[in-house]
Parts: C-alpha cells; structure tokens; sequence
C-alpha cells in the first residue's frame, strides 16, 4: 500500500520535462494520471527514483479535429474522451472504447497516453487505436517523432516509447463518413480489464466491405491488427459465413496468453467469437 | 398487554446517521497519542524452514523502534486457540510467529514496529530471511494420499480429524432403492472480504497493569478471554473493545495471531501499538471459507421416495486450525437432510492438512455446502427419474404438523412450513409458463433454466451444549434517574443494525420512545458478559435476552408503581409507558416517574434492592431452523459461456420479523455473496501452494451490475424455542440463493446432457460443456 | 527525515499547507495528517471504492492519488456532505432506504453517487449499478443502494 520513496519534480514545459527525463535515466518515470503507475508502486513493483509529474503541461490537455484527424493530447482522460463532443461526433469508437475502461473514478485520472505508454496487454486503448490506424508523436530532448499504433506494441509492457521519450498524443485518422464501428470487451471480473477486447472498424458499399480495420487486445502479450482477418473481408460481400471465416483467421498463429480467468484457448475463442459478434453488431449499429 | 408500536415495523437505522457522514470509528479511525505502527513481514513460500532472520538492517532504519520474530518471542506467548471439541482432532502448535518453519504463504515470520506506517513498511523490505523451501502440498485429496508430503512432519498423515453423524442402514435404503444417485461436488474456497480488512490496536497501561485491545471483531468477550490464556495474563485485567467494524461475515469471528501479537508487543514495549490488515495480507492469512470435497450418494424410489442419503466428505482444513476449523463439517452433517424426510442419513468429514491459510466459518459455516449437496441431489434425482423438481421436493417435504421434527441427523427442527414459502414463489415466479417459455426457446436454441433450492438452516447458535464455547447470550436493560434506558447486550453487530432492533423491542416493552433507548456493544468493561455475534444468532438469542430482562425490568417498575398508587399489582394497567389503576385512568404514574422513584429510593416495596434494572442470559433450548423458497431463471449463452440471470424471487421465512426492512438488508446481502459462490468467486492455490488470486485484481467480488433485480416475500411462521418467535436471518440469502443458482444453469444446459457443474460457473467451463452440443 | 514538498490544498473548504513527502498517498494525508477519517481505506489495487472522494469536482480513489498530485487542488470529503441544516439528500437517502449495513463502503459510494448525480440526474437503475462499478459493498447486495440513489435523484431534482 506504501510507495518506496522518490523525488518529486513537476516541470513547467514539455522541453523541462524531457530535460528531467533524460537526467533521471532508467530510474525516472513520467506520471500521467498515476493510475497504472502509482499501484504498481504501491506494491513495489516499481520503485522509481524520480517521478516527474506531467500535471503542469496544459498544452497536453487538448482534443482537436483538424485536417482529417483527430488528435488527443496524451493527458487527455478517458473521461474527457468519453464525453467529448469532437470525440462522439467524428469517431464515436473512442468514446465507447474510453468508456469501457474501469470504472468512473479511473477514468476521470487514466490518461490516454499513460495506457498507451504502460503497453498493459490487456488494455482497451489499443484495439481500438490499431483498428483507426492512429499514431502516437513521441518528443525527448533529441527531437520528436511519429509511430504508428501498429508498430507501437512491441510486448506485455513493452512499448516502442523510449524510456527518455515523452508521449505527446494519439492522432486518429477521422474515419470516413458511413464507417461503422464499435468495441466489444470480454471483462476479466475481478480487474475489469479486457480478457479480450475487439475494435471493428468497417466500411461498406451495400453489402460490400470497402475497408475493415480489427484491432485485438487482451488476447496475446502484444495488442495487434487482425490482418488476415481483415484481408478476408475487404472487398468481399459481407454475408454471414464470409464474417464467420474471417472471425476464424483472428486468433491464428497467436500466442494466446492464459490465466485462471480463461485459458488461451477460450481466449482464442472469445476472439473470434467477438469479432463476429463485432461486425455484426457494426452492421446493425 | 401494551399495543405494539415498533415491532415488525421498518424503523429507519439508529446507527446510520454517523455512518453516512463518516463519522464512526473503526479501528483505524482511533486517534491516540503516541501510537506505534506495525507491519509485519509474511511467509512468500507455501513451506520452508527458516535458516535464519538477519534484522540488523531493519533495526538500524531510523524509526524504527523493534524488530520480532518467533524466537524473540519464544513461549512466551501461547499458541493460537482453536475451540473446537473433536477426540481425533491433531492439533498442531499455532504460534504468534512462524518458529522454524513456515507453512503456508502469508504466514507471519516477524514484525516491525515504527514510529510511522511508511517506516513500517520499509523496515520489512530491509528484514532478510534464509528459506530453505520444503515440499508442499495445496490440494486437499493429494494431501490425504499416502506418500504426501507432510505439513507437520510431527504426524504421520496430513489427516487432521475424522467425524461422523447420522443414524440408518444405508445398504437396506440401497437393496430397496430403484434408483441410486450419486455425485461428486467440489465447494471451493472463498475469501470473506469484509469490506473493511482487520485491524488491531493494542495498548498497555504499566501503572494500572491493564491491557486494552481494540479489534476488529465478532467477538470481544471470548477474545479477551481467549487473549488471557494464550498470554498468560488475567483476564479481569483485560479490556477488549470491538468498535465500529466493516463487516465480518464469520472472519472476524476468530481470534488471531495478531491480536495476540500485538497485545504481547504492547506489553513488552509498554506501549500502544496498531496493525491495519492491508488487502492482500487479508486475502492471505485471513480465513478462507467452504473448502469441501464430497460424495453424495441417494437412494431412491421409483415414486420419488428418498430412502437414504450419505454424504462422505473432505474438509481443507489448511495448515493450522483457527478457532473454530474442525467445527465446520459437523453444521454441514447436521443439515444434510434439508427439508425432506429422509429416514437414513450418514454423514463423514476427514480433515486434511494442506500449505495454505485455514479454512474457517464464513457466512453459512458448514450449512452452503449441506444446503448446496441436498438441493442439487434432489434435481439430479429428480432428472434420473425424468421428474419435475418441484414434484419431487413436495414429496418428500416434511409437513407442518411434523414439527418439531425429529431429523435422522440428530436434530429436531423447530418449526416449518415448506410447502407455503414454495407454492408463493412458484406463484411469484410464474412457473408453469416459465417450462412452456423454456420449451420455445430451446426449439430456437436459446438455454433458458429454471432452479429451486428448497433450503432449510439452522441458526440462532445456539444451545451451549452444542457450541464449544457457550451459546447463551446476555442482555442487560437499565433505566436510569432520568427515565432513559441503557441496554447493554453481548451480541457484537457489525451491520446488522441491532441497535435499532433491540432498542424497537425495549421501546415497545417500556413504552418509552425510541431516542430514549441506548444500546451498547462490543466493550467488555461495559457489557458484562456475552459471546458475539455469529450463527443468525443475533436477534434470536441476544435480541431474546434483551427482550426478557425488558420484561424484568417492567416487573419490577410495576410493582413499585403499585407501591407507589398504594394498591396491587393486579390492579395496575401498563399503556404507553404509563401504569395506570384500572377503572381509574387518571391515577397513574409514567414509567419515567418510576425509574426515578427507583433511584430516590424512599418509596419502594419493603425489601427491593434501588434501581431498575435487569440482566438475563438466554440460554436456548434448540437452534431454530428458518427455510424458504429461491427460485432462479437464467439463459445461457452457450457460445459466450455467459450467464444471464433473469428472474430471481426469494421467499424466506425467517419467523417474526422485527424490522422489515433490515431483514430484507439481509436477504438481498446474502444473496449477493451466494450469487458471489456461485458464478465468480474462489479462491485459488497454484499446485505448490502459491497464492493466485492474492489480491482483488483476480480475486471477483459482486458489483452492483452483477446483481440481477430480485423479487421478495416473506412467510412467517413463529419459532416455538424463544418468545418473541424469531428465528435469524443473517444467512438465509447466502444458504438459501446459491444451489438455485446452479440449479438453473444444469437445467438450462440439460439439452448438452449436463448433468452437474462446480462453482464458480465461469463463462469457460459452460463454454466447454457445451462443446459436444446438444444430445 | 526523507525529503518532502510543501503543498497546497482546499479540503472541503477550508486552505491547508503542509509539507510532505512525495510519496504520501491522498488517502493517508487526509487521513492521519488532516483527521478526515470518514474515507476508508479497502483495499490496495485501486478496486473497492472505498477512498473515493472528489477533487476539483471529479470523483478520484484517493488511495491510487499522491498527496502531492492535488496540490493547488480543491478536495472534497464525505465531511463535507452535511451541513449545519442536516443532511445531504444522498446521505438522507442511504438513510431511507437502508443502503448501508456495515457502513464501511459508504462514504465512498455516496462520493461516487454524487459524482453519478452530477452527470447523471436522473439514472436508470442499469445506469445507476453501471456508474457505481468502481465501488464494492459487501453487505448490501446493492438493491437497496440502487433504491437510495434513485430516491437522492427525486430529491435533488425537487430540491433545484
Ligand atoms: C482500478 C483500475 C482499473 C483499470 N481498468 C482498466 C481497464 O479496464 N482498461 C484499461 O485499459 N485500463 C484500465 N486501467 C488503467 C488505466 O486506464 C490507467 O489510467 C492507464 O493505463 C494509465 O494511464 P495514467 O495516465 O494513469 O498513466 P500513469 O500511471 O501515470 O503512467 C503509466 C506508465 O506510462 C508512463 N507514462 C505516462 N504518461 C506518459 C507520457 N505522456 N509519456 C511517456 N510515458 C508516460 C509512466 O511513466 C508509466 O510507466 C485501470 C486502472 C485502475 C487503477
Ligand atoms: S482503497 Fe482506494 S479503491 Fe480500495
Ligand atoms: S455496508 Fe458494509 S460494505 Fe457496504
């Protein structure tokens, strides 16, 4: 229940902070909303040195649509997500995807950056962000960069984020309009994280698929794009034993991850189970 | 007789105001000066002997005031009490701190007192101990295999005691059955979870000699008993309060090594001293409950005729006992008839050693697992001879003018009434268009069920000569100068609001209002005497000891009031708090006026003792057996595994009922944890006795969506063994709901030629069940 | 004596200073150095609720926030609910309706209600038992909750 002790540092701007960041080395972390963090602390699973406390840096706050994207600065909520009118109005998914994270007094601290940055394998953001095809920008003191989500998840805690890079925000391509999409999550009962967590993302001519994006979380140690199933679906009519092939592809050649919550193969189930249960539920939507 | 003013009506709670402002005080909520913090430093591995404890980096913290582990304390303190009678029980020392040898993870190994909680916790990474790990054990049957490895290597076997109960010839129930049903059941261990962890302050006065414990407890008086004999200090110079606590549900209804660690740490330091029970030392070395394995096998008549049922069981006892481990598997023996007339009963527990916590009561004790066997035999009876379960369950009902009814366990049941709680939630329920609705939709292949538990329990713990250690309960109800009424009562709530209920049974009796009636609990410097609340045994055996001193006192206020008129007793009218001459309604005193007169002294009866006052202790003459009627539809999803609860109506007949409201609050909170048993909880040991569902991060718990919306009515048929007719209902929901649970889901899944599943009801284990599809 | 950083905080209205180490936990500052001992501490994965109180109007687990991370904050705690005129509807609602047995659980959920209500004012039940589901009761069986927020909600909407 009791963080080991650290020093505090709450830098006023971006660059301080990075600065910060690359003086304090592997034992300096970055806190967003604290919340993986901080109980990671109190069980002394992390034992930071430093803690640099992003709070100060407003200009990370922000939600902005411009120019086909939508771009959400990395301190921006799940609950900001969630009730943000840009959000609901060009890409509903984040604001149902937000929603589906913990409970309400998490998402009023759970940035979205934090999630992405802490590459918890059973994380809601990251289905979703791969099946938009997003991009996170990553600024240290030797200049920022861009990656994309579905490079990004590299492993079980494991992101492509540098321990000295900061994550400035997630920018999420607008889908076009009459692309449907939603998110289907499999809770573990006890955590409420994802035992598997489906993003569909679909776009249709008639009964066509023109394009499809499947993000998969919670099922494999690393978030990842469905894309063999997604491959089987554009460009095909979307009838119900075409869906059902592609639901079958999800899980193949994944090493699924088992606990007492569900094994891997019920997991592997869940996966295509959802994901069909996923498109249907879009096409309906 | 005075009208009945509050009695059986919903008066809102006493207790709540404070409570909803935050302003109780639990344990951790004491504010004392100078209070030293401990954290204590526990067993990571399942078995291991300790080489050695290096301190010295931990001692040398500043902050730090002490650092103990076992040989420090040497035997100087005794060994953890376990109450329970049993003439094959092996009763392994149960020290404060592991001596040599740890056996379960979570096991206490030393302890760090600070002067802050933060330096506390530091110091305990700083302690380093040499393991050398040692084979372990955490399954129950493994550990009864010859070749086990041992968890006490002092004993040959990791059996820890046999019992046995029931009467009958199970081979002629069998020669004459048509039918034999049997069946394996897995009841498995579950975390009570009180909502508040445990929690002990502990403080010694040197120049009084007095030692004052605060504890998060169930049971303050046989706490402080129990502390004078494992410290070897005498028990009148104990004090030990229970303050406001966060739940219990049978955890707290246990004496600790805590406690008695931190009693002995303030001594030697001759200071005050606390430890808060943090989440995951809870789910740890707090008792875990269930814990069964068992048979049950029925023999049965073509005609639904049960002849005879025996039910061998195994009981996970854990590594060491707690107060009262072995005494679980007898409140299981003793039910196992539930409400059927079975003329043949035979009931074995073997207890077994395993590398983990022990196992103890937790809401139901022994009673969820009888309950669990009976009611799931009676639909696995009912489905071999393609009967409806509720036909079969009228059948073999005992009937009202069986009562009291003698039971091949060895009990008699009070009273009862079965049929009626079952034919008014079958009416509630709506059952026969539920089976036409079931039979539709399986054609569409959707898996609607529908599952009874027919239950019966036995509560109000109930007489003493059944208990280990008294089952009487005290009550005291004062009236002071001013004409208010002090009641003092042994029972020991946390939760169960009987504050307000007793003070509604003195109001009504002393007709005096409410507000002008304290009841106070869980000190034993104010409360006289008592055993705690535990066993449904609140209202039935404390509530009854309240209710009869009230009586005491009204006596003698009445014959003083006749002193005082200067006529007879038999001339006096008791109405509204006033005693008035009859036929002559303005000569009268108010009962106030009595009490004060009582004080003053001047005008009693020649040869009566001042005061009004009075002390009863109840003894009961037999437990009281409240039943009911859970009634569960569930639809499966049989691709997702999920559960989806539909309808659920509860009829429970809890005798007379003294606030409705509050025992509604009881049944729908006993449902909630049996509906926990059912579909989400269970504790889980890795094969070498690691602790996997360590925290609440893997360990589920019911939430607010997780609890379908729920129907309730109530039958209410008096108990015979008290004068008020109560009965109990602290377990009702958590007995009564669970077989229903399961019930419903084996019937839904009754097409895929399901016959039996094991809790929890997990969306895996219905996915694979029903992979071979329908039959 | 481990370093520490001065902060500054509103509770329940009233300014507060103090220096304290980074690593305190909210819980613990308004606990044992303020006296606030109406939010409880339940558990230690940031799952039971009980610790929930508000900081500049959003309902937090104050067990999963440094002391540190609310400074220059306004906090509010289940103190803060009644007023010299009695009751806060919520808690006079949990009052009615009996939604609390053991009392430990229900600081933090009529917090986490407060919250419900404020975005929320007038909740289904599936909405009310959805907005609590970052709080664990384990005595009630939540009907009696869902009953005392639903009658909270009446009240509050009569009351503005
Ligand atoms: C009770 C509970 C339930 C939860 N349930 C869910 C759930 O159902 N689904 C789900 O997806 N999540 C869940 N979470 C996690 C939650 O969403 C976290 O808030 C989130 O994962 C981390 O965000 P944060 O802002 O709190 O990050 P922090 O805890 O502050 O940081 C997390 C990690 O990321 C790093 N970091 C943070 N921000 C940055 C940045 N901008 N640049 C670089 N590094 C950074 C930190 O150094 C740290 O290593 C839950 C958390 C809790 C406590
Ligand atoms: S104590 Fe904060 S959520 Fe449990
Ligand atoms: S009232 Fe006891 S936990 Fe909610």
């Amino acid at each position: 229940m009791i963080p080991a002790a650290f020093d505090y540092i709450v830098p006023d701007s971006l660059e301080a902070a990075a600065a910060s960041l690359a003086d304090g080395g592997e034992n300096a972390k970055v806190m967003a909303g604290g919340h993986s963090l901080l109980p990671m602390m109190k069980l002394r699973l992390a034992q930071p040195s430093v803690v640099i406390d992003l709070k100060r840096l407003d200009s990370l706050r922000q939600i902005q649509a411009d120019g086909g994207a939508l771009r959400i600065g990395a301190l921006v909520t799940h609950h900001q997500v969630e009730t943000s009118s840009e959000v609901n109005e060009n890409c509903p998914l984040l604001a149902l995807t937000a929603g589906s994270i913990g409970d309400p007094q998490v998402r009023n601290r759970g940035t979205i950056g934090g999630s992405v940055v802490h590459g918890d394998p059973a994380a809601d953001w990251p289905a979703a962000l791969l099946a938009l095809g997003a991009e996170v920008t990553l600024t240290s003191s030797g200049g920022s960069r861009s990656v994309a989500a579905g490079d990004f998840f590299l492993g079980p805690l494991t992101t492509a984020a540098e321990p000295n890079e900061i994550l400035t925000g997630v920018s999420v391509p607008v889908p076009a309009a009459g692309t449907r999409a939603t998110y289907r999550k499999v809770k573990q009962k006890a955590s409420g994280f994802a035992i598997v967590g489906i993003a569909v993302c679909l776009r249709t001519d008639g009964d066509t698929c023109t394009d499809v994006g499947i993000g998969v979380t919670g099922l494999a140690g690393t978030p990842f794009r469905a894309t063999a199933a997604e491959d089987q679906l554009r460009g095909k009519a979307l009838t119900a034993d075409a869906v059902a092939a592609a639901a079958a592809q999800v899980a193949e050649g994944v090493d699924a991850l088992g606990d007492i919550h569900a094994s891997g193969e019920f997991r592997s189930h869940l996966a295509r189970l959802n994901t069909a249960r996923a498109i249907q539920d879009a096409l309906d939507g | 007789m005075p009208v009945s003013k509050l009695v059986g009506t919903k008066v809102k709670r006493r207790e709540d105001p404070r409570l909803v402002q935050g302003l109780s005080h639990y344990v951790d909520d004491l504010r004392m000066a100078d209070v030293l913090q401990v954290a204590i430093l526990r067993s990571p591995h399942a078995h291991a002997r300790i080489n050695g404890i290096d301190k010295g980096a931990a001692q040398a913290l500043p902050g730090v005031v002490s650092v103990v582990n076992g040989a420090d304390i040497g035997d100087s303190v005794g060994s953890v009490p376990c109450a329970a009678a049993n003439p094959t029980l092996r009763t392994p020392p149960h020290p404060v701190l592991a001596q040599g040898e740890v056996r379960y993870v979570g096991e206490p190994v030393a302890a760090v007192v600070a002067e802050d909680s933060y330096t506390a916790r530091d110091a305990l990474d700083l302690i380093e101990v040499d393991y050398e790990p040692l084979p372990a054990v955490s399954d129950l049957e493994k550990a009864l295999q010859p070749g086990s490895p041992l968890v006490h290597s002092q004993w040959d076997s990791n059996q820890a005691f046999t019992f046995e109960c029931g009467t009958g010839d199970m081979d002629k129930a069998r020669a004459e059955a048509d039918v034999i049903v049997k069946q394996k059941f897995i009841h498995q261990r579950l975390a009570p979870i009180p909502v508040e962890t445990r929690g002990v302050v502990a403080r010694y006065f040197p120049g009084e000699g007095e030692l004052t414990v605060w504890s998060s407890t169930q049971i303050p008086h046989l706490l402080r008993a129990m502390l004078a004999l494992v410290l070897g200090f005498p028990e009148h110079r104990i004090r030990v309060i229970a303050p406001e606590v966060g739940g219990g549900f049978g955890c707290k209804l246990n004496v600790y090594r805590e406690e008695a660690l931190l009693a002995h740490l303030a001594m030697k330091l001759k200071a005050t001293v606390k430890w808060i029970e943090g989440r995951r030392e809870n789910m740890q070395a707090t008792i875990h409950g269930r814990g069964q394995v068992g048979t049950v096998e029925a023999a049965v008549k073509k005609d639904g005729t049960i002849l005879g049922v025996t039910y061998d069981s195994l009981l996970d006892t854990g590594a060491y006992h707690q107060l009262l481990t072995p005494g679980m598997p007898p409140l299981t023996g003793l039910m196992i008839s539930g409400s059927y007339k079975i003329p043949t009963l035979k009931f074995t527990s073997t207890g077994g050693f395993t590398n983990k916590v022990a196992t103890d009561a937790y809401r139901g004790a022994g009673r969820p697992e009888a309950t669990l066997v009976i009611e799931r035999t009676m639909d696995l009876i009912a489905r071999e001879l393609d009967m409806d379960p509720v036909e079969l369950r009228r059948k073999n009902f005992a009937q009202p003018a069986d009562f009291p009814l003698p039971v091949a366990t060895g009990l008699a049941y009070d009273s009862g009434n079965y049929q009626a709680a079952l034919d008014k939630a079958l009416e509630m329920v709506g059952y026969d268009d539920l089976r036409a609705e079931q039979k539709r939709l399986r054609e569409e292949g959707r898996y609607l069920g529908i599952g009874f538990s027919t239950y019966v329990e036995i509560c109000a713990m109930g007489p003493s000569a059944a208990l280990p250690a008294g089952g009487w309960e005290s009550g005291t109800v004062r009236m002071d100068f001013t004409g208010k009424a002090t009641v003092l009562t042994g029972v020991s709530p946390h939760g169960q609001g009987e504050e307000t209920t007793f003070a509604q049974i003195v109001s009504d009796d002393l007709g005096i209002p409410i507000e002008d009636v304290a009841v106070l609990h869980g000190d034993t410097a104010v409360v006289p005497n008592g055993i705690g609340t535990f066993g449904s045994r609140g209202i039935s055996v404390g509530g009854t000891a309240v209710y009869m001193a009230t009586q005491q006192v009204r006596e003698k206020a009445e014959a003083i009031a006749a002193n005082v008129l200067e006529c007879s007793a038999e001339d006096l009218e008791f109405e509204d708090g006033k005693f008035s001459v009859k036929g002559v309604p303005d000569k009268g005193i108010t009962i106030q006026e009595v009490a004060l007169q009582a004080h003053v002294a001047t005008k009693l009866p020649a040869g009566m003792e001042p005061g009004l006052q009075a002390t009863s202790v109840f003894e009961p003459s037999n437990f009281t057996f409240p039943f009911g009627t859970h009634i569960c539809v569930v639809e499966v999803d049989t691709h997702s595994g999920e559960i989806e609860i539909k309808k659920y109506v509860a009829v429970d007949d809890c005798g007379k009922v003294i606030n409705p409201m509050i025992v509604d609050g009881q049944v729908q909170g006993g449902i909630a944890q049996g509906l926990g048993q059912a579909l989400l909880e269970e504790v889980v040991y890795d094969e070498d006795g690691q602790l996997v569902t360590g925290s609440l991060m893997d360990y589920a718990v019911a939430r607010a969506e997780d609890l379908p919306p729920l129907e309730f009515a109530r039958t209410e048929t008096p108990s015979p063994v008290n004068p008020m007719g109560v009965k109990g209902v602290g377990e009702a929901g958590t007995i009564g709901s669970t077989p229903s649970i399961v019930n419903a889901v084996v019937d839904a899944l009754a097409p895929f030629g399901v016959t039996h599943i094991d809790m929890p009801l997990k969306p895996e284990k219905i996915w694979r069940l029903c992979q071979g599809g329908t039959k | 004596m481990a370093n520490t950083t001065k902060i500054e905080v509103r509770v329940n209205g009233v300014g507060r200073t103090a220096e304290v180490q980074p690593r305190l936990l909210l819980v613990h500052y308004l606990r044992d150095v303020l006296g606030l001992t109406g939010t409880h501490i339940g558990c230690e994965t940031s799952l039971c609720g009980a610790c929930t109180v508000m900081v500049d109007g959003a309902a937090v687990k104050s067990c999963t926030l440094l002391a540190v991370q609310v400074d220059g904050c306004e906090v509010q705690t289940i103190e803060s609910l009644a007023t010299d005129d009695g009751l806060h509807p919520i808690q006079e609602a949990f009052w009615d309706c009996h939604g609390l047995q053991c009392g430990f659980c229900t600081p933090g959920m009529i917090m986490a209600t407060r919250q419900l209500l404020q975005e929320n004012p007038s909740p289904s039940e599936e909405e009310i038992r959805h907005g609590l589901e970052g709080n664990i009761c384990r005595c009630t069986g939540y009907k009696h909750i869902v009953d005392a927020v639903q009658q909270a909600a009446e009240q509050m909407k009569a009351g503005t």
